[in-house]
């Protein structure tokens, strides 16, 4: 119980970092730090994910609350290989994390006439 | 300078070259008899013109002269028919349709004969620019024709280049009929470059990837080793076979046997190995009264009855299939078709033809410590494994393409095509009147399951579809929209497309879905590709490849092949600009290791990008013949180019379209 009651805390705490860095974030630089640190690489530079890179994973416009993300992103035992703090800085997340939420939702698929 | 056609200088043999063919006075014994061109250049230089003041370096002599600069001399013609003439006999009657090839001095015999004395019918010869090329094209024509081709290699250094082109056949069951020339009379072969290519046993080379392998020594041993190399390759499973073929053998004339008359052994193909009767009743009687059965193909459907076979299997049971593609084994819109998630809640699961039981039940992740992988079990405890697998019959020790050990609770070593008549009948009796409901009710929930699939994959290729890289969803449904209408094949689908075409094309027939190239050697795409639009061609079908870059550049001599001999392909390249696999592996290992990759002035990692500068493939297919256009980097652009493209295929000419992609 204890551990769960520092979880929450260190949850909250990272929140309130976000919300910090969320204000600074920037989509833009967000973009170039998608590319530099290589998320492209498995993601597609929109975040679109892929069946055999990403298990179908979409990143653009997550519905992960940003310290779900961050824990993931720091700390993954899947696939995907975990990105310490030594190797992407935070603000730099936190730019990633803005640039993924400002990709255009994608469009309907009724409106493509090739995938009706 | 010599080439590697360099003659065979026997201008010093006096006497028979071989005890076996004792009596044969030797091809080429004297080389006195020269081409009236060679004596003319001969003269000029001959040492009874007029004195001149003597050089502080000697000229060549005539003979060196000769040797050096001028064409082969001509061989005294021996009488009687030559060898190699009687090899194409043999060959013929094996009805091979096409040779793909890159010339050498070690086979100059047989290629002689083959355009001269065969008149360059059954086979017919291709030129190609790597042996590579040529065993990729073998491999990729059978997968449509359902016919081997035969190629010849030079006995060492082409064998060697074409031994990726033969270890990707070996892994995807494929049958390719390579013989490499070979002079082993070291007495008597020129020296130089003929012995720098010379070698005691080439066939060593390859044995660890071959079904079979000879070396014959007399010309009724060559028919007897061919025939056997043809039935032995068609034999299932499938596989590429080999022989070193003499130079000598090839170029001396045939001799009185003794009065033994020579003969052709005539080709009757074997039956493939079906699975023992009683195994298939205990694997039908496990599937009829699984809760949950599930059915895994990777290469199960050697022909179109294949298919059926599996779709009468399927329906009776009302079980899933998971279809690992290494053929077009199901049809891909039926609603049985699942993917392999279903693995996980399966009771009994059955494997046919897999090139990997152990990965289908259990998962390896790439991210333990220290960058060190992890095993798991994807399935539940007591789940019963069934396989019908003929590899089973050639494992060999030294190359891992086996893969790991998986106990299986029926093992069948036998052809899964065979096998599958057999089993159906097995399993229609073994189920009980007392569960046919609920196996037609299994049926209705995959239907629901399905249409939902398909939905969500539509969603998912919707995401970033007018992004620039294109994505590669739209790549593939962009060039499915001028082709849906023509009796279409895809021939290779290279670099990963992140499988879009298998989500989203309604593949049913045979020859919509070729596989990959087995060994996953990279350079398979293009050869293979081409080798499909060959047979294709000559059946009236529409080819069409996504092709990527690095592959590509393993042999792009492979494009002149395809202008030189009129192989209409459509190949939209996949064009993501590096070994992108590599590049996601780079990354990996500098994350575990806390390291910033670094990346010089590319986008991903050193030594991974294909950039800077970038390659203009549309450029250089336009300098080989092909009709191209690129680099097409707004998805906008991409339809009208495909439908120019498909224009330009259909009047029987290649194009290819270099599009800028999402990497996967």
């Amino acid at each position: 119980m204890r551990n769960v009651v520092k979880f929450a805390l260190a949850l909250a705490v990272a929140g309130c970092v976000f919300n910090g860095a969320a204000q600074a974030a920037s989509a833009e630089n967000g973009r170039k730090a998608f590319v530099t640190h290589g998320c492209w690489q498995c993601h597609g530079f929109e975040g679109q994910g892929s069946a055999v890179t990403s298990n179908g994973a979409v990143l653009s416009n997550t519905e992960l609350p940003y310290e779900a993300f961050e824990a993931f992103v720091r700390s993954t035992n899947r696939a995907m290989p975990p990105y310490r703090e030594a190797i992407l800085p935070s603000a730099d997340l936190a730019d990633i994390y803005a640039f993924l939420q400002s990709v255009p939702k994608p469009k309907d698929v009724s409106s493509i006439p090739l995938l009706k | 300078m010599r080439s590697k056609d360099s003659a065979r200088d026997e201008s010093q043999t006096k006497f028979n070259r071989r005890k076996f063919l004792a009596g044969v006075a030797v091809a080429g014994a004297a080389v006195t008899a020269a081409a009236p061109g060679a004596k003319a250049a001969t003269s000029a230089d001959s040492p009874t013109a007029a004195p001149s003041p003597r050089p502080s370096a000697l000229r060549p002599n005539a003979a060196v002269a000769a040797a050096e600069t001028g064409t082969p001399p001509e061989l005294k013609h021996e009488g009687g028919k030559p060898g190699s003439d009687f090899m194409v006999d043999v060959i013929k009657t094996l009805d091979i349709k096409y040779l793909p090839c890159n010339p050498a001095s070690s086979f100059r015999a047989l290629h002689e004969s083959l355009i001269d004395y065969g008149q360059n019918k059954s086979p017919e010869f291709l030129t190609c620019m790597h042996e590579e090329s040529a065993v990729g094209m073998a491999h990729g024509y059978f997968k449509v024709a359902g016919k081997p081709l035969m190629t010849l290699v030079h006995g060492t250094v082409g064998l060697q280049h074409a031994a990726m082109g033969i270890y990707n056949a070996w892994c995807d069951r494929v049958p390719v009929i390579v013989v490499g020339g070979n002079d082993l009379d070291a007495a008597h072969r020129p020296p130089g470059v003929p012995t720098f290519h010379s070698a005691q046993d080439i066939n060593a080379l390859v044995r660890d990837f071959t079904k079979w392998d000879d070396t014959p020594t007399s010309p009724q041993h060559f028919a007897q080793s061919m025939v056997r190399m043809y039935k032995t390759a068609m034999t299932p499973p499938y596989g590429p076979v080999m022989m070193s073929l003499d130079a000598g053998l090839q170029q001396e004339p045939m001799r009185d046997y003794g009065g033994e008359k020579l003969y052709i052994p005539r080709y009757v193909p074997s039956s493939p190995p079906q699975g023992d009767t009683g195994a298939v009743k205990e694997a039908a009687k496990m599937l009829a009264n699984a809760e949950r059965p599930v059915i895994v193909v990777d290469r199960a459907a050697r022909t179109p009855n294949g298919i059926k076979l599996l779709v009468e299997l399927a329906e009776t049971l009302q079980a899933a299939v998971v279809d690992q593609g290494g053929r077009m084994n199901f049809p891909k819109m039926h609603y049985l078709n699942r993917p392999p998630n279903v693995i996980g809640q399966a009771d009994v699961i059955i494997g046919m033809e897999l090139s990997d039981f152990w990965a289908v039940v259990n998962g390896y992740v790439d991210n333990g410590d220290h960058g060190i992988g992890f095993n798991e079990s994807k399935i539940k405890a007591g789940t019963k494994l069934i396989s019908i697998n003929s590899v089973e019959l050639i494992t060999k020790s030294n190359y891992q393409d086996f893969q790991r050990f998986q106990v299986v609770d029926v093992s069948m070593p036998a052809d899964a095509e065979a096998t599958l008549p057999a089993l159906i009948e097995a399993v229609r009796s073994a189920i009980p009147d007392s569960r046919k409901d609920a196996i037609a009710k299994r049926g209705e929930a995959f239907r629901k399951a399905s249409a939902n699939g398909r939905e969500n994959v539509k969603k998912a290729a919707a995401i970033a579809w007018d992004a620039s890289p294109i994505s590669t969803a739209r790549l593939v449904m962009e060039t499915w929209n001028q082709i849906k209408d023509l009796d279409w094949s895809l021939v290779a689908s290279e670099g990963n497309v992140s499988n879009w075409p298998n989500r989203l094309w309604p593949m049913e027939k045979h020859h919509h879905w070729l596989g990959r190239s087995g060994g996953y050697g990279v350079g398979y795409g293009a050869p293979a590709s081409i080798g499909a639009a060959l047979a294709n061609r000559d059946l009236g079908r529409f080819s069409v490849s996504f092709q990527s870059d690095g592959d590509l550049m393993y042999a792009p001599g492979v494009l002149w092949t395809a202008a030189r001999h009129k192989i209409p392909l459509l190949a939209v390249m996949h064009n993501n600009r590096g070994y992108h696999q590599e590049s996601m592996h780079v990354q990996r290992l500098a994350n575990f290791r806390n390291r910033v990759v670094y990346n010089g002035n590319d986008l991903a990692a050193l030594g991974t990008s294909i950039e800077n500068p970038d390659i203009e493939y549309h450029k250089l297919a336009q300098s080989m013949g092909w009709w191209a256009k690129g680099p097409i980097k707004d998805p906008a652009d991409l339809g009208p180019a495909i439908k120019e493209a498909v224009a330009v295929v259909q009047s029987g000419q290649p194009a290819l379209l270099n599009v800028w992609t999402q990497p996967r």
